[in-house]
C-alpha cells in the first residue's frame, strides 16, 4: 500500500493532519484577514456576548475574541518552530557526535544533556526574565534550551543503532571516514525519529509557550496570545465565564492535533517503532 | 553478589550527584549574580543616584571577587542561610520555609493522586487491551496530554466555585485554621496537577504491562498453576515498575513546573508565587535561591530514581558490577 493511502486510513494521523491543518491555515489567514483588528480597543463594546458582528462576542476592553484567536495562532506556532529549531540543531549535532566519537566526548555530552534536564523551561524562563525581563524570545529560548537534551539523547540513541550496522561496518571498511558516514547513512535513516519527536516537541512548545505567557514570563501586550487570553479571562471569570473557554480549546486543540500526527507518524514511518496496542 | 560492586556503583552516582550540584550552583551563579552592574542595576531600575548603586552594591556584597561571592553562596546554601531578601528584609529561608509549607503538601498530594490514576487506568486499559475500555482510557489521557494543567485549573474553577460554590475560586487559609481547610484549599490545585500527568504515566503503564505479559516468565508462572490476579500483582507488576518509575522521575521536573503554574492559579502563597513576586520586586537574591532550590529537588529526585532502580531490578544489581 502506498505510503499516503495508509496515512488516509490511519485514524490517529488523519484527525491530527486536519487539526494541524487547520492551525496553520488559521495563522497563514491571520496575515490576510481578521474580523477585526485584532488589538483594537472598543470599551463601550466590551465583554459582549456572542453575536452576527462579533462571533464569539468580546474581552474585557471590547477587543473581538475571533481576532484574538486566529492572531494568537501566529505566537503558537513561532513558538514551536523556534523552540523546535533551536533543540534540533544544537541536539542533533550534539547527539550525531556522541554517536560517532563515543569515548570521552559521548561522556561529556551526555552528561551535559543530564544536567540540562534539571532546569525545565520554566526555571531558565525565571532567570532570564529576572535579568533580561520577559518576551517572546526569552521563553522560547528557555523552551529550546530545554529541547536540546531531548534531541540529543535520542539522536544518540537512534545514531548508535545505524552505526553498529553491517553497511556501515562496509562503508569504515571502504575507508570512508565517520564524517562522511554521519551524513551518508547514520542522518537519513534517523530522519523518521526525529521528524516524530519533533512533532510531539512542538505541541510541548505550545503548551510551555502558554503557560509562559499566562505566567506573564512570554509574549507581552499588545501581542495577542493563547496564555494571556486566558489570563485576562480568569479576572473577569464571574462576569464573563465563556471566555475562559475559547483560548484553552485553541491551546487543547493544537497539541492534541500535534500529537496525534505525532502518534500516527511513528506508525507509518515505522512500523518496528510502534508502540504496543 | 558481591555487596562491595554495589557500594562502588552507589559510590560512582552519588559522586555524579553532588556533581551535578555543584554545577547547577555555578550556572545559576553565573546567570544571575556574575554581573555585579546588571544585579543592581536591575534592583534600582536606571534612575538610581550613584550612591545608591554604591551602597547596594556593598550591602550585597557585589564588590568582593566573584569567586568570592560564589563561595559565600554556596557556604552559606550549605549552613542554611540564604541572604537577606531586598523586598522583604527578611532571611530568604525564611520566606522560603514559610512557603514551602503550601508546596510540598501540594506536590505531595497531586503525586499521590497521579499514581494513583496512572496505575488504576493503566493496569485497567492493559487487561482489556484493545477492547472497549482500554479504547476509552486511551483517548482520555491523549485529551488529558493536550489539556493544559493552568486551563483545567480555570475550568475547575467555573465548574465548582463560580457554579456549584463548593470551593473558593483560590487563596489559602494557613494551615493555622485547621488541617482540614488547609486542605480543602488545595483540592482543586491538586486535582489539576494530577490529571494531566496522569494521562501520559497511564499510557506509560499500559505499554508497560503490556510487555511484561509477553515475557516468558508470565507464562511460565502461569503454567505453574499462579491465577492471573497472582501473576499480575506478583511478577508483571514489579517488572513494569522499571519504566513506570524513569517517567515518575522525569515527570516531577514537569510537576514541580506545574506547581508553580497552578500556584498562581489559585493564588496559593507557596514558592512559586514567591519567585514571581521576587520577579516584579526585582529581588534577585529571593530568584537565585529559589531556582537554586528547584533544581536542586529535580537533581535529587532523579539520584532517588538511579537507587530504586537497583532495588527493583535485580538484573541491575548484576549489571552495576
Amino acid at each position: 500500500m502506498s505510503f499516503a493511502r495508509r496515512a488516509l486510513r490511519h485514524r490517529s494521523f488523519a484527525i491530527g493532519s486536519v487539526l494541524v491543518m487547520l492551525l496553520l491555515a488559521t495563522a497563514a489567514l491571520s496575515l490576510l484577514w481578521t474580523p477585526h483588528a485584532a488589538t483594537e480597543i472598543d470599551v463601550p463594546n466590551k465583554l459582549l456576548l456572542p453575536n452576527a458582528s462579533h462571533w464569539l462576542g468580546t474581552d474585557s476592553l471590547g477587543r473581538d475574541i475571533v481576532s484574538l484567536l486566529i492572531v494568537g495562532s501566529r505566537n503558537a506556532i513561532a513558538a514551536g518552530l523556534i523552540a523546535v529549531g533551536i533543540g534540533l540543531g544544537a541536539g542533533v549535532a550534539a547527539g550525531l557526535l556522541a554517536a560517532a566519537r563515543r569515548g570521552w566526548v559521548d561522556e561529556l555530552l551526555m552528561r551535559a544533556a543530564d544536567f540540562t534536564f534539571a532546569f525545565p523551561a520554566l526555571l531558565t524562563a525565571i532567570m532570564l526574565t529576572a535579568i533580561h525581563g520577559p518576551g517572546l524570545v526569552t521563553s522560547v529560548v528557555a523552551i529550546g534550551i530545554f529541547n536540546i537534551p531531548v534531541f540529543a539523547r535520542i539522536t544518540r540513541a537512534a545514531a548508535l543503532g545505524v552505526w553498529a550496522r553491517d553497511y556501515v561496518l562496509a562503508s569504515r571498511a571502504c575507508g570512508k571516514g565517520a564524517w562522511y558516514i554521519t551524513i551518508a547513512h547514520v542522518l537519513p535513516n534517523i530522519a523518521s525519529v526525529l521528524i516524530v519527536q519533533a512533532t510531539i516537541q512542538f505541541a510541548v512548545a505550545i503548551l510551555a509557550e502558554a503557560a509562559l505567557s499566562y505566567l506573564g514570563l512570554g509574549t507581552q501586550p499588545p501581542e495577542p496570545s493563547w496564555g494571556r487570553m486566558l489570563n485576562e479571562a480568569q479576572t473577569m471569570i464571574f462576569q464573563a465565564p465563556q471566555l475562559a473557554i475559547y483560548p484553552g480549546l485553541a491551546i487543547a486543540l493544537s497539541v492534541l492535533g500535534l500529537n496525534l500526527m505525532g502518534d500516527g507518524l511513528r506508525d507509518l514511518l515505522d512500523p518496528k517503532l510502534s508502540r504496543t496496542r | 553478589m558481591p555487596g562491595s560492586v554495589i557500594s562502588l556503583f552507589l559510590l560512582k552516582r552519588f559522586a555524579a550527584f553532588i556533581a551535578t550540584l555543584l554545577a547547577a550552583s555555578l550556572v545559576i551563579f553565573a546567570v544571575l549574580a556574575l554581573l555585579p552592574g546588571t544585579v543592581v542595576e536591575v534592583m534600582l531600575g536606571e534612575t538610581a543616584s550613584p550612591e545608591a548603586v554604591v551602597a547596594l552594591t556593598h550591602k550585597l556584597g557585589l564588590d568582593q571577587p566573584a569567586w568570592q561571592r560564589y563561595l559565600h553562596w554556596v557556604g552559606g546554601l550549605l549552613s542554611g542561610d540564604m541572604g537577606m531578601s531586598v523586598a522583604y528584609d527578611t532571611p530568604v529561608r525564611e520566606l522560603i520555609a514559610e512557603r514551602l509549607a503550601v508546596t510540598v503538601p501540594l506536590a505531595l498530594m497531586a503525586m499521590a493522586l497521579t499514581t494513583l490514576l496512572a496505575l488504576g487506568f493503566g493496569l485497567y486499559a492493559a487487561s482489556r487491551h484493545n477492547q472497549l475500555g482500554d479504547v476509552g482510557v486511551m483517548a482520555a489521557s491523549q485529551l488529558g496530554i493536550a489539556v493544559p494543567s493552568f486551563w483545567l485549573a480555570i475550568l475547575l474553577i467555573l465548574l465548582f466555585s463560580v457554579k456549584l460554590h463548593w470551593f473558593s475560586a483560590g487563596g489559602f487559609p494557613g494551615w493555622d485554621e485547621g488541617i482540614a481547610q488547609g486542605l480543602k484549599a488545595l483540592v482543586l490545585p491538586t486535582v489539576a496537577l494530577a490529571v494531566v500527568q496522569a494521562a501520559i504515566l497511564a499510557r506509560i503503564t499500559r505499554s508497560a504491562v503490556l510487555e511484561v505479559l509477553r515475557e516468558d516468565f508470565v507464562r511460565t508462572a502461569r503454567a505453574r498453576g499462579l491465577s492471573r490476579r497472582a501473576v499480575l500483582w506478583r511478577h508483571v507488576l514489579r517488572n513494569a515498575m522499571i519504566p513506570v518509575l524513569t517517567v515518575m522521575g522525569l515527570q516531577f521536573a514537569s510537576l514541580l513546573t506545574g506547581t508553580v503554574v497552578v500556584e498562581k492559579v489559585f493564588t496559593l502563597p507557596g514558592v512559586g508565587l514567591l519567585v514571581f513576586q521576587a520577579i516584579a520586586n526585582r529581588d534577585i537574591v529571593v530568584v537565585q535561591n529559589v531556582v537554586m532550590l528547584m533544581a536542586a529537588t529535580v537533581i535529587a529526585i532523579n539520584f532517588i530514581v538511579d537507587l530504586l532502580y537497583v532495588a527493583i531490578d535485580p538484573r541491575l544489581k548484576a549489571g552495576a558490577a
